[in-house]
């Protein structure tokens, strides 16, 4: 999967407040048992285990059977590539537009001036 | 959608913001991450046309973007493609839209960069998965550096 695909994954996984709880959970936890994230979110089994299909499919948690229990963990690759994807443009634009509103609003009251020039 | 959303109030009218945004002396007084020079700027302002912008950061570092004009609807709406020139970005395309909404006192600018990405993605967007992923990623991150 390239960078843009596995992003978007991601970010399509965040969209449900039910994985983002999962995924909370999981954040607190370390390690926990299907069984175990079912219950606080008041979920049935096998909604819980679609909720866990998106969110392996993102790559943001693996699963491991041990004996009978399925155990599931994060892993934090994708969301800090998600991450630094945001932090990136996220510098990047908001200097640029803090000057750009400078720059507009140094225009402004210059066209402002020469209007009451003009007038005056 | 894999985005990034900005706003910012302006006191100036959005016809000056517009002109600002798109005209090569305007881009040249604001672009880039820091305080560092703009070398180049060129834009045909145009559905179709193309940008073309190069930049120093101040740590002596040069950058080139380039796009392709998707919409542009003077002074509301820019609509705009987005590429680092050379390998050091491996995003490949995205997309910028630039809406300028006339407010008492000046305009309100909301920029969005996005990666090209699915539907299902832009609704998680439009739903917030910001605070979440705040939350969230201190713990991936130290993680990261636990089984890096």
């Amino acid at each position: 999967m390239n960078y843009n695909a596995r992003l978007d994954r991601v970010f399509g996984a965040l969209v449900s407040p039910a994985r983002r709880a999962i995924l909370q959970r999981l954040a607190e936890t370390d390690c926990a048992s299907v069984t175990e994230l079912a219950q606080p979110v008041a979920m049935t089994l096998p909604a819980v285990m679609k909720h866990l299909d998106v969110l392996e499919q993102a790559r943001l948690i693996t699963r491991a059977k041990t004996g009978r229990t399925m155990f599931v963990r994060l892993s934090p690759k994708p969301m800090a590539e998600a991450a630094e994807w945001l932090h990136r443009y996220e510098q990047f634009w908001s200097g640029s537009l803090d000057r750009l509103v400078a720059y507009a609003e140094k225009k402004e009251a210059r066209a402002r001036k020469a209007l009451a020039r003009k007038r005056g | 959608m894999t985005s990034l959303t900005l706003v910012r109030r302006i006191a100036a009218r959005p016809s000056i913001v517009f002109d600002a945004l798109t005209t090569p002396e305007g881009i040249a007084h604001w672009w880039g991450p820091d305080a560092g020079p703009v070398l180049l700027a060129e834009t045909d302002v145009r559905v179709g046309g193309r940008f073309k912008v190069r930049f120093r950061m101040l740590d002596g570092t040069e950058h080139e973007s380039s796009g392709e004009y998707l919409e542009v609807n003077p002074p509301v709406r820019l609509v705009m493609t987005w590429r680092w020139l050379g390998n050091e970005d491996e995003d490949g395309e995205s997309r910028i839209e630039i809406d300028l909404r006339p407010v008492d006192g000046g305009t309100e600018l909301v920029f969005t960069h996005a990666l090209l990405g699915s539907e299902e993605s832009r609704k998680g967007h439009e739903e917030g998965w910001n605070g979440a992923l705040d939350k969230l990623e201190k713990y991936f991150l130290s993680q990261d550096k636990r089984n890096a």
